[in-house]
């Protein structure tokens, strides 16, 4: 564990630059972290990378926890703790300060049009990321039976989304998918 | 709009809630999870506000869930605010990461954790298109939202193109439809 010191300002340096450029959210970085930790750095081999990667992507939380468990793998729990604060810190001051724009600006035009027009390409967004998320966890034929139940499930009932989403883990535990 | 509808909540109540909702999303699905409790439950945002929030949220730098959770602390509580909603998003996943990742360093692969967590992706990638249904329902009313919100999932989740080039060819539309008719500055 000679090397913790560098590797924390690596782990520093690496997820402070990738904050403000992972625009469009946190995946958009994703090949850019794999380069550097597995090829750059040799924190991890290409096949712990993809696992940890499921791990984030399926844990609660947001995804961009990944980076939590890179800097655990490069630098223990202080590296941990160090990639979360850098990965969260620069762009959070960025979203914040617009975030302060966007409640001053209540009564503008483009404030109004934002709101009322953005709708329909926020749903096609969100309907794309179910496509893709469907495409990263390797949906087959019984995965999209149990997606599509649970979808009829949480649209026409008011059925707590805990259960649906706990139910479909047990059947997923039970081996059923 | 419905700006002032709800109480303002205290720095607990909006760590605690965003812990609620990061903890409930295994498997994925934040957005529906913010979305059932933002909108829905807690009545903190109009539904309008909430998806275009989403929609800058994602194309601003950094994780969406995290900008959600700055954008929804910072209108009740501003800075204080933004850093407990971050603060309850993370703190606790994050420790259970850790679990997770130390585990799987040790043991190398849990095969039932897998399995649940597949089956639990299954459950959230419904939340997620139930919550297209939900807000789809609302707000696709006539021909121009029908295609705009085609356009979008097409080149985003069809083609994969990145955000920016979707929202450049789509986002000028919107908003020249939706632009407000009388000039009021």
């Amino acid at each position: 564990m000679k090397d913790e010191g560098l590797n924390l300002i690596h782990v520093l340096i690496l997820f402070s630059s990738l904050s403000l450029l992972s625009i469009g959210g946190g995946n958009t970085v994703i090949p850019e972290m794999h380069r550097k930790a597995v090829d750059s750095y040799s924190w991890m081999n290409g096949n712990q990378f993809a696992d940890l990667f499921a791990i984030s992507q399926a844990a609660p939380g947001p995804s961009i926890l990944l980076v939590t468990l890179i800097g655990y793998k490069a630098a223990g729990i202080t590296g941990a703790v160090l990639a979360t604060v850098a990965m969260i810190l620069p762009a959070g001051i960025l979203v914040y300060l617009v975030s302060r724009l966007w409640s001053r600006s209540a009564d503008s035009p483009l404030r109004s049009a934002i709101e009322r027009g953005f709708a329909p390409l926020t749903v096609g967004l969100v309907l794309a990321s179910g496509w893709v998320m469907s495409k990263a966890a390797d949906h087959d034929w019984r995965a999209w039976i149990l997606t599509g139940a649970c979808t009829v499930l949480c649209t026409t009932t008011k059925t707590n989304p805990i259960l649906i989403v706990g139910g479909a883990a047990l059947v997923g535990w039970l081996g059923w998918v | 709009m419905s700006e002032a509808a709800a109480v303002k909540p205290s720095l607990l109540e909006l760590a605690l809630t965003f812990n609620h909702i990061s903890l409930a999303s295994f498997g994925g699905g934040l957005s529906a999870w913010s979305r059932e409790v933002v909108v829905v439950e807690k009545k903190w945002m109009s539904e309008e506000e909430f998806l275009s929030i989403l929609t800058m949220c994602r194309i601003l730098p950094g994780a969406n869930q995290v900008n959600v959770a700055i954008f929804v602390g910072a209108k009740f509580l501003g800075l204080p605010g933004a850093f407990a909603a971050v603060f309850g998003l993370t703190f606790l996943p994050a420790v259970l990461i850790l679990l997770l990742g130390a585990a799987y360093f040790q043991y190398s692969h849990v095969p039932a954790l897998q399995n649940a967590l597949k089956g639990a992706a299954a459950g959230a990638i419904a939340l997620t298109l139930s919550m297209v249904f939900k807000t789809g329902r609302k707000c696709l009313l006539g021909v121009i939202p029908w295609i705009l919100f085609a356009a979008t999932f097409f080149l985003n989740g069809i083609l994969r193109w990145p955000l920016f080039g979707v929202l450049a060819l789509t986002a000028p539309f919107a908003l020249l439809r939706a632009w407000p008719k009388n000039k009021s500055k």
